[in-house]
């Protein structure tokens, strides 16, 4: 028989979650490390460079890590790309640079990028001076709008050129989905905060905290204040179910809940369902999915509309969850989910199917699982409301901040990157769009 | 490009931004690889060897190929001759450069006939065309010897010593001399080279070699329509007899201040490194940048430049010839210094490859215990000799230490030594 609303804490020791979350892909070995970069061809025009967004010189780095230039690997990396340690653990490498190393053409295996990228990020000789320098004072002030990815590679970038920079942030720590959101098994040790120090180290960036769009401060305000604004405020909505029964007591957001344990200190006292159901497709539902097993969900089912070759989230993402102990249903459309004040018992689905015109339709047949919590996962949402009433950007057809190739947005001393902005909704990509950003707002300036 | 202060440096007065060249061969033979390489980063180039018109003309297939396991290239061999382009197109196109690029080196290596009208006419359009120096080819083993010049003329000192007397006597330019290593005594033509006049000496040109058979052609590789002959061999498998060869002659008292460009299987920052610190004041690359293309460069510059860093030296001469005092004769080193193998076993994965070594072809100094499922190899203190033979041969690199013993003994060489019937007293 099974008992409703089983919600609890403690359903793990603490010895147990302390293991479940450590470290997912540990660090390569010295050993492994001559190994794999070994196995680096140095390609001319290389693919994997062309597959990275913020063009990270690949073989290069590798060729310095093997010939024992550690130091200047990580130099290499993070003159590209600031956040390449988080970026390394981050990183889906498997559709980025992985996919396009040439080694797989033959051998099924590519160059282990990502391992090798965080091995000499880690290893940054920090007995020598810090690695980047600022040009003289340009007498020019930038404001960036979050602290997340998009706005600190911005910040830095800025910061190099010899801009000062504030940047508002709404939160109590920087650092955005990476402090907040990412997977905790991905970036543990408390990495964000780390880097970020080594971010500020260059200087000339200071951070105002508590402070957010639209409520302390509008834009107009940081307009007249700068020389240029650079908005990177990620997304604050979410997508809804819109079904009966998504008010109930147990039906969760999965962003905000991992943002809860993210922040958590003791994961035990986190309140976990026995039977869970995550509704998504994507790295957020994996994410939850796999986050609830560790904590010991006893049954973790993640459910989607199509079919399971269609899920947003990658084969390895995919590969990660079974590892995990995670069960797919695909091909169910949810109608409504079943409870009372207390909590809820069942979420019902309609079998779906694919018409002759390639259209997704739901049939009659019912699918009904029985759960105690329902994580939504089914995407975030821009919300343009911190962009005020009068002098804002336009949108794009997504309901995103819209930008030219320069990441400039319909006022010319605007510019806007990250997940505020279409893309692909990477940490890799945010950091791509602040970097660029910040050249064109230097060539602007 | 980057710029790395610390390695601009200066070489028989001729300035550099960095201590890297490209050595004579095809990275250099003409205007469109030399300025590929200089927008790279290269602090200069030896022009691909000119000689008189008509140029030879090469042959096809014309390398071949030594490699260690997993394809990668230990080193090759080729046939090529010299440039095979005619002279004039090439005093054109090294003048052009050296306009554009005025803050690279070109140096023009040059061979032709061993008479001195010969290089009395080729000398003045060679300096005209703006170059830095010039390097004398005497080192080239394939096709050359056979018509008189290359390694023909580098095996025989007096013919060095001329040839170089009358480019000193022909040309303003500062003088190279670039030795063959297929000699018995590096020392000898190092010598000429200075009685001639040379400003400095490069090596080593490469080593006559055939890198294969083909079994079932039974030709040498490369194969010319079946039919093969000796290459010059190059690339990471000549640099211990490269670095020998410098230090020698580093180390002479008759050409111990004689510069030296270090050439010779160079392949990253640190086979820089150890060149200069054995006696080069520069270095060219051949091989390395053959098998990669130019982009080494970054790793070459950067990896020298933070190591110099990292260290404190602030610019080549800084560490140059630094391990020459430590490079002696083997009558000098101490007798009663011990060293003995060490296995951690926690890096040990097993594998037996050091008691294969030690018990069958060296000292029997390591002890096989334990059982099939936990094979554990020990060293016996007393037996081993310090050889290093299977820290060498073991596949992990922390799992085998070599462990300074002290002895209390004084430093004790065989010069001194009681076995020594011809010992010195001290
Ligand atoms: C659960 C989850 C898992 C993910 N996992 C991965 C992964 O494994 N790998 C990967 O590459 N990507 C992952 N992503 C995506 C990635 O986190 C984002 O693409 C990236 O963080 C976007 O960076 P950003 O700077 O644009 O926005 P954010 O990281 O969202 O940062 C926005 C910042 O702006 C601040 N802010 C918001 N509104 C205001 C306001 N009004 N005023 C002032 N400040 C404001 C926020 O507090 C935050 O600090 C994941 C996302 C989620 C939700
Ligand atoms: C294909 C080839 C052609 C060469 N041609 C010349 C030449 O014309 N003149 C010359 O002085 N050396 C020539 N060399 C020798 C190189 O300059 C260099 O001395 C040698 O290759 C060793 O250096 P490395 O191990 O870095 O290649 C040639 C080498 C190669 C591989
Ligand atoms: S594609 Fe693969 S092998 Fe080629 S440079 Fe990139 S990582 Fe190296
Ligand atoms: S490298 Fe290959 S393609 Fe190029 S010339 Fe030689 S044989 Fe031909
Ligand atoms: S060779 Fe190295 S790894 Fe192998 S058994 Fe000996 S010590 Fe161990």
């Amino acid at each position: 028989m099974s008992i409703a609303h089983d919600i609890q804490s403690n359903r793990l020791l603490d010895t147990e979650i302390d293991n479940n979350f450590s470290d997912m892909t540990p660090p390569l070995t010295d050993k492994q490390v001559l190994v794999a970069s070994e196995r680096c061809l140095f390609c001319y025009d290389a693919p994997c460079i062309d597959a990275c967004p913020t063009d990270i010189d690949i073989p290069l780095f590798i060729r310095k890590i093997n010939t024992g230039n550690v130091h200047g690997a990580a130099k290499e990396i993070l003159s590209a790309n600031i956040l390449g340690g988080s970026c390394a653990r981050v990183c889906p490498t498997e559709t980025l640079c992985e996919q396009a190393c040439v080694r797989n053409t033959c051998e099924e295996a590519p160059v282990e990028i990502g391992r090798l990228q965080r091995y000499a990020v880690d290893r940054l000789d920090r007995s020598l001076p810090y690695p980047f320098t600022r040009e003289s004072d340009t007498g020019k002030h930038i404001a960036i709008i979050g602290a997340g990815p998009a706005g600190l590679a911005c910040a830095h970038q800025l910061a190099r050129n010899g801009h000062q920079v504030t940047i508002y942030e709404a939160a109590a720590k920087s650092g955005g989905l990476n402090e907040y959101g990412i997977a905790l098994y991905k970036l543990v040790d408390d990495y964000t905060q780390k880097e970020i120090e080594f971010v500020l180290e260059i200087g000339g960036i200071e951070i105002k905290y508590g402070q957010a769009l639209g409520r302390d401060i509008s834009l107009k305000q940081l307009r007249d204040q700068h020389d240029a604004v650079f908005i990177g405020i990620g997304m604050s909505n979410v997508n809804a179910l819109n079904i009966p029964g998504e008010e109930l007591a147990g039906v969760e957001d999965a962003v905000a809940y991992i943002r809860d344990l993210r922040q958590e200190s003791s994961l035990a006292n986190l309140p976990v369902g026995r039977r869970v159901i995550v509704i998504g497709a994507g790295m957020t539902a994996i994410d939850i999915a796999v986050q609830s097993k560790k904590l010991g969900a006893e049954q973790v089912t993640i459910v989607y509309r199509r079919a399971q070759s269609a899920m947003g989230a990658s084969l390895h993402e995919q590969e990660l969850a079974l590892k995990n102990g995670v069960n797919f249903v695909c091909n169910a459309q949810p109608t409504q989910i079943l409870g009372d004040d207390s909590g809820i018992t069942t979420m019902e689905f309609n079998r779906t199917e694919l018409d002759e015109s390639g259209k997704l339709i739901a049939t009659d047949e019912i699918i009904s699982l029985e759960c105690d919590v329902v994580f939504k996962a089914i995407g975030q949402k821009f919300s343009s409301s911190p962009l005020g009433s009068d002098d804002k950007p336009t949108l794009d057809h997504r309901g995103r901040i819209s930008v030219n190739e320069n990441y400039q947005t319909s006022l010319s001393d605007v510019f806007a990157g990250g997940d505020c902005i279409n893309g692909n909704d990477l940490v890799v990509e945010a950091v791509d769009h602040g970097n660029k950003a910040a050249l064109a707002i230097h060539h602007q300036l | 490009m980057k710029k790395n202060a610390n390695l601009a440096c200066e070489f028989i007065g001729i300035k550099s931004i960095n201590p890297f060249w490209l050595a004579s061969a095809p990275p250099t033979d003409k205007a469109y690889n030399v300025i590929r390489a200089f927008e790279a980063g290269w602090g200069g180039v030896v022009w691909k060897t000119l000689g008189e018109d008509p140029a030879p003309i090469n042959v096809s297939s014309r390398y071949g190929v030594h490699y260690g396991q997993n394809r990668q290239v230990l080193g090759f061999n080729n046939i090529e001759l010299i440039t095979d382009r005619s002279l004039q197109i090439n005093l054109d196109e090294i003048t052009q450069v050296k306009k554009d690029w005025p803050d690279r080196v070109i140096i023009v290596s040059l061979m032709v006939p061993c008479e001195e009208e010969a290089w009395k006419n080729i000398l003045p359009g060679v300096e005209a065309t703006g170059a830095d120096g010039i390097e004398l080819n005497f080192g080239c083993p394939h096709g050359m010897p056979e018509r008189g010049m290359g390694a023909a003329v580098g095996q025989v000192p007096e013919y060095i010593e001329m040839v170089t007397r009358w480019c000193k006597q022909y040309c303003s330019l500062p003088v190279i001399v670039k030795l063959t290593p297929n000699i018995t005594d590096v020392r000898k033509p190092a010598e000429a080279a200075w009685r001639g006049g040379a400003d400095a000496v490069s090596l080593i040109n490469t080593i006559n070699s055939i890198t294969s058979v083909n079994l079932e052609t039974m030709s040498p590789e490369p194969s010319v329509d079946g039919k093969g002959t000796h290459g010059g061999y190059c690339g990471s498998s000549v640099k211990p007899i490269a670095l020998s060869m410098v230090s020698e002659i580093a180390r002479h008292p008759e050409t111990s201040t004689l510069p030296i460009s270090g050439i010779g299987g160079i392949s990253n920052w640190r086979d820089a490194a150890e060149f200069i610190s054995l006696g080069a004041s520069n270095v060219q690359v051949c091989t390395a940048a053959m098998l990669y293309g130019f982009k080494i460069i970054d790793d070459l510059c950067d990896g020298l430049s933070d190591w110099m860093e990292k260290k404190g030296y602030n610019n080549i001469s800084d560490f140059s010839r630094m391990a020459i005092p430590n490079t002696t004769d083997w009558k000098h080193l101490n007798m009663n210094y011990k060293r003995i193998a060490y296995i951690n076993q926690d890096a040990c994965i097993g594998c037996g490859r050091c008691f294969a070594a030690c018990e069958d072809t060296s000292h029997q100094s390591i002890l096989k215990t334990g059982d099939a499922d936990n094979r554990k190899y020990t060293i016996i203190e007393e037996e081993c000799v310090g050889c290093n033979l299977c820290e060498i041969t073991c596949p992990e690199p922390n799992a085998i230490v070599m462990k300074d013993i002290d002895t209390g003994l004084p430093h004790l060489s065989w010069l001194h030594h009681p076995a020594n019937p011809y010992r010195e007293e001290p």
